[in-house]
């Protein structure tokens, strides 16, 4: 498992892996959105937690099909099929290394960009909190959808399809953490209910992760 | 004599051929009563007037709707289990009814919504479930036809039917958590107090149940066609060896 999460990390970071590419996404978006409704911070602050969220949403989306997409091109899937690791290690390693390399920088670039939206300071710790508890879950249902979609030529757009509903309550509940910890409210409701989400899906994921790859690879 | 014999594609193209025009026959009998009752045999609602009768179309969509979700998440779940060629083809077959169910309740919600909400649409959370479960329909659409092997599909679907079933009832209570809700309460439910009036009732209950039945029947027409075209399909290739 070492092993494989240390190979998918190089190979994210070096040249072509895409690494930095989900964090210039999220800069870019970060940009364009004062851009597109005005500079003014009473019109920007208030929508400031979704769009970070959704900026985390979507730069999460874009680094899905590589996945297990370049693995089941060269066939090193197979061999990971056949390794003594099980397939649900796969799955659960494969999504920690999508997480390392997306949902972790994600979290922390998001304080310096917070500002460009005029987020309220009182509201950052929580939103960086929330990008960290919330993320994982990301990372795991997008590691099941790319499961689903490995057999596929053109999955990309199908990907998004049948992931971006799956992220509806992380959506939900990570943006209501940062609202409430902007207005001064208790968060504890909220950030409880993102944190079951996220367990939930690291322990029960990659089960279903595995059940799909088995099926591709048959 | 098992409910499983019914899963030999040759015994369910029997038993199917000979059911569906009884099926057919009463839902198109039931919903035709009960739509008609309602239309043009109740009282106005002393608050809502003639708009209220857009609930013979509204409710029994919705209520068939989410119904067949479930009743794909059974059969996928035979289908996982038992390998079951019939189940796993029932619930392609039930997909795009239940999407256009979706999309019926959707609309004539959006009707009704217009002249007593004075709006067509709120984030409200059911109409915000109800949103998310047509996407989820159409992400389980999608992938059934992107997919050309057809057992791969089939496995597929039924895990992705099983993940969505957790997340789509997921976000039914998130929405509930982020919306406070314009739509009102269940008024029909077999425990409460007060439901709504009789005379609105009964009407309603046949309509509800015409409409479950025409779901039955273009699940089991879609599934015959799936199975002929599987057929015609290996013929075809039996053909072409010879």
């Amino acid at each position: 498992m070492n092993a494989l999460l240390l190979r998918d990390l190089r190979l994210a970071i070096r040249a072509g892996g895409g690494f930095g590419l989900g964090l210039a996404f999220f800069l870019i978006l970060a940009t364009l959105v004062p851009l597109a409704v005005g500079p003014r911070p009473d019109l920007l602050a208030p929508v400031a937690p979704g769009i970070l969220w959704l900026g985390a949403l979507l730069a999460c989306l874009l680094s899905l099909d590589r996945i297990f997409a370049l693995d089941a091109e060269d066939g090193s899937l197979d061999l990971l099929a056949m390794a003594p690791l099980p397939l649900e290690g796969v799955a659960t390693t494969k999504a920690l290394a999508h997480w390392i390399t997306t949902g972790l920088p994600l979290a922390l670039a998001a304080g310096p960009l917070s500002l460009l939206l005029f987020l309220s300071a009182s509201a950052l710790p929580w939103l960086i909190l929330a990008l960290l508890v919330g993320t994982p879950a990301l990372s795991w249902l997008g590691t099941f959808g790319a499961a689903l979609t490995v057999g596929l030529r053109r999955g990309s757009l199908l990907l998004s399809l049948l992931v971006l509903p799956l992220y509806i309550p992380t959506l939900v509940f990570g943006a209501e953490v940062v609202r409430r910890g902007a207005a001064g409210l208790p968060v504890a409701t909220p950030l409880a209910l993102l944190a079951a989400i996220t367990l939930g899906c690291v322990a029960l994921l990659p089960f279903a992760t595995a059940a799909a790859l088995r099926v591709n690879l048959r | 004599m098992s409910v499983w014999e019914y899963a030999n594609p040759r015994r369910f193209m029997a038993v199917s051929g000979r059911l569906l025009p009884w099926v057919a026959g009463a839902a198109a009998l039931l919903c035709a009563t009960g739509i008609v009752w309602g239309l043009f045999f109740t009282p106005e609602d002393f608050r809502m007037g003639h708009s209220v009768k857009i609930i013979y179309i509204h409710v029994p969509s919705a209520f068939v709707a989410i119904n067949a979700w479930f009743m794909m998440l059974v059969a996928s779940l035979i289908w996982l289990i038992r390998r079951h060629h019939v189940s796993a083809l029932a619930a392609r077959a039930a997909a795009p009814i239940g999407l256009v169910m979706t999309v019926v309740a959707l609309l004539t919600g959006a009707i009704w919504g217009k002249p007593m909400w004075g709006t067509y649409w709120a984030w409200d959370p059911r109409l915000t479930a109800f949103l998310i479960l047509g996407l989820f329909y159409l992400g389980y659409i999608a992938l059934w036809s992107a997919i050309e092997a057809q057992d791969a599909a089939a496995d597929l679907t039924s895990i992705l039917c099983l993940v969505g079933t957790v997340f789509a009832v997921l976000s039914r209570y998130a929405a509930q958590f982020w919306n406070q809700g314009l739509h009102q309460g269940a008024s029909l439910s077999l425990d409460a107090e007060e439901n709504i009036a009789d005379v609105f009732w009964l009407p309603l209950v046949l309509a509800i149940a015409g409409f479950t039945l025409l779901f039955l029947a273009l699940v089991l027409l879609r599934t015959r066609t799936e199975i002929r075209r599987r057929r015609l399909h290996s013929l075809s290739l039996k053909a072409r060896l010879a």
